[in-house]
């Protein structure tokens, strides 16, 4: 998979197909990237479990914490990790030993590391870097265009309004796929310096 | 799903709209509200807080807006847009994001009047520096570089005479000095240039112009390239640092590669409150259906109509880049290939008289301060747009007393050079 520029139609496979994500660097507090993308994700029906050993003993959003991902004890269709690109690795590694395997590693926006993806991709894991599983569903769905977000899909069907709870549907016709290229360009450019 | 990436007049037509979800109504309703109805406190909470995609009120975003919004996004080729009230609006957004007071940024000296006026006395006030460099020498942008420096801001195609900037040369002495390029793009439309292609990292616009098109309505954007990163040395707190107004939210980690936009609509449009209205937000929706189709008509006749004065014995010149013999002609060529726009200026031989005497005797041509309508116009900016810079100010803006500025509409060009000819010809 070339990490710099996604199609569409991986990441919209993706949320169309996990059902139960694993949120690793879970955030009680409530303006914390992770926990919006968590509340989000809850929202529009997928089974959330926060993941962070600093809050076992609390709950996120009425789910209890889990200390680390071989403590959750069920399989999981996707990790989501909210860490820094530094701290990537051993999440990885964690999540490798898992019987079954995640179908899904997903790093955070901003975090990416091509070592680690490269270690799950080979053992058959799909693995997307530096996005938010927010912010894509909300592009895919065009829920995002609300903000003004140029969600680069179109679509001529009559789409219902979203309701507390409700699954979107993601099937719009992509324009381009993946981000602008400028954007995409950019963020090349800066993964090439560091 | 094929992921193909559908033709400029596609998007024209349909980025950012779809049928109505209540009522399948197929143009983008107008939302004449205020406000929205929340479905619960939890939802309010989290749309105040920036948790949820939706709307709260309509100074910091409507549906109809949003439509527009995601429009200009798409054809600017951004991450997203906020729509404003006005292009002067859409200036000071964007600004107030990046400086503080005793901050610097750096302006080309050939622009809209109205900035030239904007950024040399109301900005003064903020305590924001202008410091003016000359689009035709790159290196005077060099050498007004300094710690200060916030952004870099010049016109695509340049008003009132129609020159077209070099956008690459001057985007690489912002990447080098670490500062965003803002690009107004009111004259070239995204039609004929898209400035994120050639480095931009903000595009504004007067949506006033072109892109609205038929001089019925006032309105500003802000595009976001998603291309700058706003996390390094703490020079743009506003995007980088835990924001106090959203109890410590840091936009750029929480936003990304649209934050900028992002920054625009909670810390700018929300606190300074120039709102779009939705009526006009959809009185320039759609006048951008057919931006592609007026553009290009529009730059046809004005390149007819510039011959035709070129040829003329009471014009001494005629600056318009698409004239092969023109300055600009060769960064027409490179930047704008489609045609060089619709605005430009020729000087008359017999000089400010006889440019008063010009716009008395048009017909077809409104006397009038806009650019960017269905009709032609005609000015004469060294004693309107322009008339608050001193003389040199005036020629080193391309607005000298001899020089009259013409916007060639979508009428037949047959009947423009018929009008104009008879009003030199007397
Ligand atoms: C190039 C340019 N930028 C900005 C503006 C300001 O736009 P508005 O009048 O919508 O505030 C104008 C208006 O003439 C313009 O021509």
């Amino acid at each position: 998979m070339n990490h710099d520029a996604y199609p569409d139609n991986y990441i919209r496979g993706i949320l169309n197909s996990v059902k139960s994500i694993a949120m690793v660097g879970a955030s009680p507090v409530n303006v914390r990237p992770s926990y919006f993308a968590f509340k989000y994700l809850a929202q529009r029906g997928y089974d959330m479990i926060p993941v962070n050993p600093g809050h076992v003993g609390k709950e996120l959003l009425g789910k209890p914490f889990i200390a680390s991902l071989s403590d959750i004890g069920r399989p999981i269709d996707m990790i989501d990790i909210f860490r820094n690109s530094s701290h990537i690795m051993p999440v990885v590694e964690e999540a490798l030993t898992l019987d079954p395997l995640p179908k899904v590693i997903w790093m955070q926006l901003g975090a990416r590391d091509d070592l680690a993806a490269a270690k799950a991709e080979s053992v058959g894991i799909k693995v997307v870097m530096n996005r938010c599983p927010k912010i894509e569903y909300g592009r895919l769905s065009s829920e995002i265009s609300w903000m003004g977000v140029n969600s680069r899909t179109l679509s001529s069907k009559r789409a219902p309004a979203p309701t507390q709870g409700m699954r979107l549907s993601l099937n719009r016709m992509s324009v381009g796929g993946g981000d602008t290229a400028a954007s995409d360009r950019a963020a090349k450019n800066k993964t090439e310096q560091s | 799903m094929s992921d193909r990436l559908p033709g400029f007049s596609t998007l024209a037509v349909h980025a950012g709209a779809q049928p109505d979800p209540t009522t399948g109504a197929r143009a983008t309703p107008i939302y004449q509200t205020t406000s929205f109805v929340f479905n619960d406190a939890d939802h309010a909470a989290s749309l105040f807080g920036l948790q949820a995609f939706g709307n709260i009120y309509t100074r910091i975003g409507n549906p109809t807006n949003a439509v527009l919004e995601e429009r200009v996004a798409a054809l600017e080729g951004g991450t997203a847009a906020l729509a404003v009230a006005s292009g002067h609006a859409a200036q000071v957004v964007v600004l107030q994001q990046l400086m503080q007071p005793g901050d610097e940024f750096i302006a080309a000296r050939k622009l809209y009047g109205g900035s030239i006026n904007q950024f040399t006395h109301a900005f003064k006030s903020f305590g924001w520096n202008v410091v003016w460099a000359d689009p035709d020498d790159v290196a005077s942008f060099e050498r007004a570089v300094t710690p200060r420096t916030k952004a870099i801001f010049i016109e695509s195609i340049a008003n009132p005479a129609g020159s077209i900037t070099d956008i690459e040369a001057i985007s690489t002495v912002a990447r080098k000095a670490g500062v965003p390029l803002i690009v107004d793009n009111t004259l070239a439309s995204p039609y004929l240039i898209r400035p994120i292609d050639h480095g931009a990292d903000i595009v504004v616009h007067s949506l006033t112009k072109f892109l609205g098109g038929h001089g019925n309505s006032l309105g500003g954007i802000i595009v976001d390239a998603g291309t700058f990163d706003w996390s390094t040395g703490g020079k743009y707190p506003m995007l980088s640092e835990p924001r106090p107004e959203y109890h410590g939210i840091r936009l750029q980690e929480t936003f990304g590669n649209f934050a900028f936009a992002i920054a625009c609509r909670v810390l700018g449009l929300r606190d300074l409150g120039p709102a779009l209205s939705p009526f006009n937000a959809f009185m320039i929706l759609t006048g951008i259906e057919t931006l592609p189709l007026r553009m290009q008509k529009q730059c046809d006749n004005a390149k007819a109509i510039a011959e035709f004065l070129a040829g003329h014995p009471a014009v001494a010149s005629v600056s318009y880049a698409g004239l092969a013999s023109d300055k600009y002609n060769q960064l027409a060529r490179k930047y704008a290939p489609k045609g060089a726009g619709a605005v430009f200026t020729f000087s008359l031989k017999g000089g400010y008289d006889a440019g008063v005497n010009l716009v008395s005797k048009l017909q077809l041509f409104s006397h009038l301060a806009n650019v960017g309508d269905t009709r032609s116009l005609v000015i004469h900016p060294a004693s309107t747009t322009h008339s608050q810079l001193d003389d040199a100010a005036k020629v080193k803006s391309g607005a000298g007393p001899d020089v009259v500025r013409l916007s060639i509409g979508i009428e037949d060009k047959e009947d423009l050079i018929a009008d104009l000819e008879q009003a030199l010809g007397a």
